[in-house]
């Protein structure tokens, strides 16, 4: 192929390759992690230590096969958590019905917080 | 332990292939021409990784691109640059 070839197009591999697209300005403001992001990433590191993850790119694989519309609504560690979840519930580890018995158990405990 | 199939000057192709599965070579870079600058030693693949399988270590490097390849009608000055890493088995011979 020579160098003067028009350039194959290089597809983008999910809704995090977005290197030299159009976007707005960089949003440079500090913020406080909040204590559940401690909890996700405390969660992500036991569940590496325990081996059910073997690395940070297994998460980053869960993060980058969200669908566009879940990847630009969910914050960081949203995406964190999604991507835990769906590795944990692929192995195994946790049931699906466990997850959502809990997802409803935490609704219930912060509605009666109200 | 084969040594690095490229050395520091030898120019390089970018693989345009997206596998389904996290890789760290960004679109923008794919296809594209560039020189390599520095051997980066050995890591795990993180196609591999990314997929939970076992380690496999691969060659990477340090890859310089003119901003000029990289964007078209690129504005800024023509010794502009980048450096990425990228891993032996994305890279093809470009003579």
């Amino acid at each position: 192929m020579s160098p003067d070839a028009p350039d194959k197009a290089a597809l983008p591999s999910g809704p995090h390759d977005i290197g030299g697209l159009p976007a707005g300005p960089v949003d440079r403001a500090e913020h406080d992690t909040a204590h559940w992001e401690w909890q996700i990433d405390a969660m992500l590191r036991l569940a590496m230590q325990k081996g059910a993850l073997t690395d940070f790119a297994e998460l980053r694989d869960g993060i980058e096969r969200l669908t566009p519309k879940d990847y630009e609504k969910l914050s960081y560690y949203e995406r964190w958590a999604r991507s835990l979840a769906s590795a944990l519930l692929k192995k195994g580890v946790v049931s699906s019905s466990a997850l959502q018995d809990k997802i409803d158990e935490i609704r219930e405990r912060q509605a009666s917080r109200r | 332990m084969t040594g690095p199939r490229y050395r520091p000057g030898q120019r390089v192709r970018i693989a345009a292939r997206t596998p389904a599965v996290h890789h760290r070579v960004p679109a923008y870079v794919k296809g594209k021409v560039g020189t390599i600058e520095r051997v980066c030693g050995k890591h795990g693949e993180p196609e591999r990784h990314a997929a939970g399988k076992s380690l496999v270590l691969r060659r990477l490097y340090r890859v310089r691109i003119a901003q000029q390849e990289l964007w078209d009608g690129y504005q800024g000055a023509p010794q502009d640059k980048l450096d990425v890493e990228i891993f032996e088995h994305w890279l093809e011979d470009e003579v």
